[in-house]
C-alpha cells in the first residue's frame, strides 16, 4: 500500500475538485470496498478525500412526488426509512439481502453503487485481469465462472456488478445526481454503469472526480408492489448468483398495463430487462406470458462453460418474481413492507 | 497523523497513525485493546465488531481517520452496564467499570489475550471462570454481576468454544438486545437473532448455543425491564 494523505472536503464542489486535480486521489465513503481494496493492493490511492461528513445524508420527499436519497445515507438507514419501506419496499428488500448488519451500517448509497466487481481474479493481484491492469488478460475466461456474466460480456471481461441495491434502483428508474468541480448533472441509472467492451477498467460513465451527491426516485405508484428476489449459494450473507427486481401494474381488465424488470448477477451492469418488459406490456397477465417474457430476455444470453446453469436459473427467477408481483398487484394494498421478499437457496 | 476519539468513555489519542490504517489496528496495536479480534480483515467474519457512535461496524474496514471525533465502544466496554437503547451512547457517557475501561492499567485488554478462552468475554481474565462457577453454584460473584447480560448468558449457555468469534458476537448481540427489548420491543425470535448475527462467523460452528445465549440475554433483560416498570 502506498503512503497517503487523508482529507476532509468543505463542500461537494470542493471535494470533486480535490479528486479531479489528483489522479491518485479517491473519495472515501463507508470504506467497506475501498479500504478492503487498499489492503489487497487492488487500489492504492495516495489521497483519500473523506466525504462522509458532507450534508448528503437525508432521505426526503420531493415536491413532484419522488424521493431524494443523499449519497451518504447508510444502507441500513435507507432500508429502514419509512418512505422507502412504504413506497419502494423493493429497495429495502434489496438492501437487506446484501452484506451484513455491520457492513450495511457503514456502506453508503453512492459507495454501494460504485462498489467494484467481486470477481476473484480482480481481487487477487497475482493473477492477470484486464479490469485491474488493462491489457494483461482475463483470468476468468479459463477459470472460475460461477459468479460471472451471461449477458453483455466481452472477450476482455466477463465480470458482473455485485450490488443488490443497484438492481432495485434500476427497476425504479432512479436518477443519479453527479457533481463535478463546476456543475451538477443527472445520469439515469441505466446509463451509469457500462458494459465492459474493450475498456473493462471503466465500470461507469463517470469521470475521475465526479462526485455522486444523491439518487432520486421518481413517483411510481406500482413500486408499492415491487419485489426483490435473490438466488444465492447460502441463505444469507452471500452475493447473488442471479437476482430480480420487478414491479407490475394492472389495468381494469387485469392485463399488464406497465412493468419494470431488472436483473442482478448476470452482467457487468445492473441489467434492465427491456425485452421482457416489452413482451409483457399491454397483454394478459398469464403464467405462459411470464415465461415467454423471461425467455425473450435470455434469448441473447451467452453463458460461459462454468455458468450455463445461470440461464435457466435466471429464467425461473424472472418467472417466479413476476408471479409474485402479479399476486401483489392483484391483491391491492396491505401487502407492502419489506417482510415478504422471496429468498432462494441453491 | 494524530487521531483523537473516545473509547469506552475515555478520550484517547493515537499518534503516528497512517491514514490507511484500520480502526481495528489502532485499537489493538496502538491502544492496547485486543478484545476485538482480527481474523479475515475483509468484513466477512464480524470478529472485529465494535460500536462506532451508536451502530455496530466491522472495525477492520473503518479507515482510522474516520474514527476521529467519534465514540467507539469495544467488547472491553460492555461490562458493568445493562444493555439498553442507545447503549453506544451510554458507554461513552461513562458508567464503565474497571472491567471495561482501558483506563486503569490496561488490564482489561491485556488479560483478554493472555487468559485463554474465557477472556474472549472481554472483561478481566478471571471473570469468565468466576462467572461460570457462580452460575453453577448459585453463589454471588461480584465480577459476574458486572458483566453485561449477553456476557453472562454466553457463559451460562456455554456459547464459547475457541472464543475467537466471541467478542464480535457479544457486541453484535448486545446491539440486538438493545434495539429490541432495550427499546421496549418483544424478545427477538430465533430467525431474527440469526439474521442479526449473519455477519458473525463461528468457525467452531457453535451457533445453537450462541442463539440460545442471545435469547436468554434478551429474555432476562425483558424480565428486568418489565420488573422496573412495576411500581
Ligand atoms: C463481506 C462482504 C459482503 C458483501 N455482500 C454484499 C451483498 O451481498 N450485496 C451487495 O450489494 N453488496 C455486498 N457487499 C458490498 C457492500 O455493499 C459495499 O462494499 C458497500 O456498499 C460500499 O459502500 P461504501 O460506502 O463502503 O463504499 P466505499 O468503499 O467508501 O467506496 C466504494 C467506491 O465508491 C467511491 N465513492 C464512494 N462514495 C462516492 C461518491 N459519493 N461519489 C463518487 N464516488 C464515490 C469510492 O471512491 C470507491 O471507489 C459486501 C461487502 C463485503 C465486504
Ligand atoms: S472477468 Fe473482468 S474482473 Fe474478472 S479477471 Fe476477467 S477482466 Fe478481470
Ligand atoms: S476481521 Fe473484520 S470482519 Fe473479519
Ligand atoms: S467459538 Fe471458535 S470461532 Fe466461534
Amino acid at each position: 500500500m502506498n503512503p497517503f494523505d487523508y482529507r476532509r472536503a468543505e463542500d461537494a464542489a470542493g471535494a470533486a475538485a480535490m479528486v479531479a486535480d489528483n489522479p491518485a486521489a479517491a473519495f472515501l465513503g463507508g470504506g467497506t470496498n475501498l479500504v478492503d481494496h487498499m489492503k489487497l493492493g487492488v487500489a492504492a490511492p495516495e489521497v483519500l478525500v473523506d466525504i462522509t461528513h458532507l450534508p448528503m445524508d437525508e432521505v426526503e420527499a420531493l415536491p413532484e412526488g419522488g424521493v431524494r436519497i443523499g449519497a451518504n445515507v447508510r444502507n441500513s438507514d435507507l432500508a429502514a426509512h419509512p418512505l422507502i419501506r412504504r413506497r419502494y419496499p423493493v429497495l429495502s428488500q434489496a438492501l437487506l439481502s446484501g452484506a451484513s448488519g455491520q457492513l450495511r451500517n457503514l456502506a453508503t448509497t453512492a459507495g454501494n453503487l460504485l462498489q467494484r466487481t467481486r470477481c476473484v481474479y480482480f481481487q487477487d493481484t497475482s493473477t492477470p485481469c484486464n479490469k485491474r491492469e488493462p491489457g494483461t488478460g482475463c483470468s476468468a475466461l479459463e477459470g472460475y465462472q460461477r459468479y460471472h456474466a451471461i449477458l453483455g460480456a466481452s472477450p476482455d471481461c466477463v465480470a458482473v456488478h455485485p450490488s443488490d441495491m443497484a438492481v432495485a434502483l434500476t427497476a425504479l428508474d432512479a436518477q443519479v445526481v453527479v457533481q463535478d468541480a463546476a456543475t451538477e448533472r443527472r445520469v439515469p441509472i441505466a446509463r451509469l454503469h457500462r458494459l465492459p467492451g474493450e475498456a473493462p477498467e471503466h465500470d461507469t460513465v463517470l469521470n475521475h472526480g465526479d462526485l455522486i451527491t444523491a439518487v432520486e426516485l421518481p413517483d411510481m405508484p406500482m413500486a408499492v408492489h415491487a419485489r426483490y428476489r435473490k438466488v444465492r449459494d447460502r441463505a444469507s450473507f452471500a452475493f447473488a448468483l442471479v437476482s430480480v427486481a420487478a414491479a407490475m401494474s394492472l389495468g381494469a381488465d387485469g392485463s399488464v398495463s406497465d412493468v419494470r424488470i431488472a436483473l442482478g448477477g448476470v452482467a457487468h451492469k445492473p441489467w434492465r430487462a427491456l425485452r421482457a418488459e416489452e413482451a409483457l406490456r399491454d397483454g394478459p397477465a398469464t403464467e405462459e406470458r411470464f415465461a415467454a417474457a423471461a425467455r425473450a430476455e435470455l434469448a441473447e444470453a451467452r453463458p460461459l462453460p462454468g455458468n450455463t446453469f445461470k440461464v435457466a436459473l435466471a429464467r425461473s427467477a424472472i418467472t417466479a418474481t413476476l408471479r409474485q408481483v402479479h399476486a401483489e398487484a392483484r391483491g391491492g394494498d396491505g401487502h407492502g413492507g419489506p417482510g415478504g421478499h422471496g429468498e432462494e437457496q441453491r | 497523523m494524530r487521531v483523537e476519539f473516545t473509547v469506552n468513555g475515555h478520550a484517547v489519542a493515537a499518534d503516528d497513525v497512517w491514514p490507511g490504517e484500520s480502526l481495528l489496528f489502532v485499537l489493538r496495536e496502538r491502544l492496547g485493546l485486543p478484545g476485538s479480534k482480527n481474523a479475515c480483515e475483509q468484513g466477512e467474519c464480524g470478529s472485529c465488531t465494535v460500536y462506532l457512535d451508536d451502530v455496530t461496524v466491522c472495525a477492520c474496514l473503518v479507515a482510522a481517520g474516520q474514527a476521529a471525533g467519534r465514540r467507539v465502544r469495544t467488547v472491553e466496554g460492555l461490562a458493568a452496564q445493562p444493555a439498553r437503547a442507545g447503549a453506544g451512547a451510554a458507554g461513552a457517557d461513562g458508567g464503565v467499570g474497571e472491567a471495561g475501561g482501558i483506563g486503569a492499567d490496561g488490564r482489561a485488554g491485556g488479560a483478554a489475550v493472555a487468559a485463554g478462552p474465557g477472556s474472549a468475554l472481554g472483561a478481566r481474565g478471571d471473570t469468565a471462570a468466576g462467572g461460570a462457577a457462580g452460575a453453577d453454584t448459585g453463589q454471588r460473584d461480584p465480577d459476574a454481576e458486572r458483566l453485561s447480560p449477553v456476557q453472562r448468558a454466553f457463559l451460562e449457555e456455554g456459547a464459547v468454544q475457541c472464543g475467537f468469534c466471541t467478542p464480535g458476537l457479544l457486541v453484535q448481540a448486545h446491539d440486538l438486545v438493545a434495539r429490541t427489548v432495550g427499546a421496549g420491543g418483544p424478545v427477538p425470535g430465533d430467525a431474527h437473532i440469526r439474521e442479526a448475527l449473519a455477519g458473525n462467523l463461528c468457525r467452531c460452528t457453535g451457533y445453537q448455543a450462541i442463539v440460545a445465549a442471545v435469547r436468554r440475554a434478551a429474555e432476562r433483560e425483558h424480565a428486568r425491564l418489565a420488573g422496573q416498570e412495576r411500581p
